[in-house]
């Protein structure tokens, strides 16, 4: 091996000496990571997208794993496009990244692309004579999970991208997450694996949720990551007592305590991580005492090289694995004038912890009075029979807006009480914990949520 | 139930939940003398639209808040017509 290679800093140096059980698999087919030390899922295309701004535009996150790891250190840059992004958007966004190729897994796609080299993906990797020579440092771009408007395109590097992963090679963990990999949260997942020498099982599009927990469950997944929504809709299904990972992460939403009290039933051995990670921000920390929020002593000094303070009530962090920057022109600069991202998320100091308490702009406005939907869905979520819950404005006509709130029942389990009831207990509970503006006006139960392809609970702009 | 019925029935409800004493009522009795504050009358207009399938006050372009609980019932009962 020639020492260039050595050093530079690629995903394809991990892959040469993966182990020969870690495999990533999805629903339809699996691929033995080492294998593509001297094999390639882009048929004879991989040369071609030397030194190309490539789109990752593949229909399968299988497909998408596999091209990562053989472009990291080839391509100039990588945007990866989850499948979830308007298809209006595609063209400013090929535009702004300079895209000169792209990767895709399905011909149908091929005429959204106007590009002048399409790459599919082969149904098989096919051996090659000799790995490509490792020589750029790729610029990973990943996109923002903003509901509206174009998403903003943020540059990771991979050094930036794992920095907060303390390698220690562990075969026996199986990952398993229920993001997208193209998404930050799911990426940091992807890259815990590969650097790990862990086998992953991704997600497949349209997999029904039982589907899933026995997948996971076959592979004996042991490691298991998700965001809040994720666990709930996960605790709604009998398929759940089907896995038993010993480490169980959430992150990308806000862990409240009922969430975090939940797993810790339904995995009474486990370790129960919540993780604050951003798109723009990288990761900040996790937390592993089982409580909601985070310690203060947190922000004081620098924690596993993150810096973190409050502005205005929002959370700012500095580390090495902060993007460096958005792509495209008339964005403002991601980072302050000190190096920090505004992460947007708020937070309040309750004693000798923070809590998360909602988004900068997710705010309702009650004739004046500031209601973040977070904090009452906290609040519903404590009552026994909930499972989950949206809060949400509605226009009214006497203090421009008021607070109400969709909620999900728990199945009924024993002698179910009227729903009537169930409704006066949560207002009871929120008139006894909130403010009054902040109690919702009214309940509706509704069968189910809607949670975004990010994870997240669906909220309308 | 009568619209005015539920409308009454509602307002006690919400002036019970938000610790408030609801004066007698009467049509001409100004709204915000009712005993209920503000957010308290969006509540009632919350619930009484989840009961009466409407909001005559956010639906229609050009109605003027009504000042008096007469006006209030009439604005749902003309709604409904």
């Amino acid at each position: 091996m020639n020492m260039a290679r050595a050093e530079a800093p690629s995903l394809r140096r991990y892959v040469e000496r993966a182990p020969a059980e870690q495999f990533l698999f999805d629903r339809a087919s699996h691929t033995r990571v080492a294998d593509l030390a001297r094999a390639t899922s882009l048929g004879g295309g991989l040369a071609a997208l030397a030194g190309r701004s490539v789109l990752l535009a593949t229909s399968s996150q299988l497909a998408s794993a596999l091209a990562l790891i053989e472009l990291d250190g080839i391509a100039r840059r990588i945007t990866i496009l989850p499948p979830d992004v308007d298809r209006v958007h595609v063209g400013a966004l090929l535009t702004d990244a300079e895209c000169d190729a792209a990767v895709i897994d399905d011909a149908r796609n091929a005429a959204s692309f106007d590009l002048p080299i399409r790459i599919a993906r082969a149904p098989n990797i096919v051996s090659i004579e000799q790995a490509p020579t490792v020589s750029v440092r790729t610029e990973w771009v990943l996109l923002t999970s903003g509901t509206t408007g174009v998403p903003k395109m943020v540059v990771h590097s991979l050094a930036g991208l794992t920095a907060a992963i303390s390698v220690s090679t562990d075969s026996q963990v199986v990952w398993g997450t229920f993001y997208d990999i193209r998404r930050y949260g799911g990426l940091q997942i992807f890259l815990r694996a590969v650097l790990g020498g862990a086998s992953l099982v991704l997600s497949s599009a349209g997999e029904p949720v039982a589907e899933h927990l026995l997948r996971l469950a076959r592979h004996g997944i042991t490691h298991l990551s998700g965001t809040p929504s994720h666990w709930r809709r996960a605790l709604m299904s009998p398929e759940i007592s089907k896995i038993s990972p010993r480490y169980v992460r959430l992150s990308g939403e806000i862990a409240d305590q009922t969430i975090l009290d939940s797993l810790r039933a339904a995995f009474p051995q486990a370790s129960i991580g919540h993780a604050y990670a951003a798109t723009e921000a990288g990761v900040g920390f996790a937390v592993n005492d089982g409580a909601a929020g985070f310690p203060v002593e947190y922000l004081e000094g620098i924690r596993d090289g993150v810096e973190m303070k409050v502005v205005d009530g929002s959370l700012r962090v500095r580390s090495p694995g902060t993007a460096s920057r958005y792509v495209g022109a008339g964005r403002a600069p991601l980072l302050d004038a000190d190096g920090f991202v505004d992460t947007g998320d708020m937070v309040e100091r309750r004693g000798d912890r923070y809590f998360f308490i909602g988004r900068k702009g997710g705010i309702i406005n009650i004739g004046g009075l500031k209601v973040h939907p977070e904090e009452v869905e906290a609040v519903i979520n404590q009552h026994p029979r909930v499972r989950m819950s949206l809060v949400r404005a509605k226009r009214s006509p006497v203090t421009g807006a008021i607070v109400i709130a969709d909620v999900v029942l728990k199945s009924a389990a024993g002698p179910s009480r009227g729903e009537p009831d169930v409704k006066d207990e949560i207002l009871e509970l929120c008139r006894g914990a909130l403010p009054r503006h902040k109690v919702p006006a009214t309940i509706s139960f509704v069968p189910a949520l809607a949670v975004a392809a990010t994870g997240k609970l669906a909220r309308r702009g | 139930m009568s619209i005015k019925l539920t409308i009454m029935e509602q307002m006690a409800q919400v002036a019970r939940e938000q610790g408030r004493t609801l004066a007698p009522l009467r049509d001409d009795l100004a709204l915000l003398d009712s005993g209920l504050d503000s957010l308290g009358i969006a509540v009632l207009v919350a619930r009484l639209e989840d009961r009466l399938g409407t909001d005559p006050f956010t639906s229609a372009d050009d109605v003027q808040f009504p000042v008096t609980v007469g006006d209030f019932v009439k604005a749902y009962e003309h709604g409904a017509r």
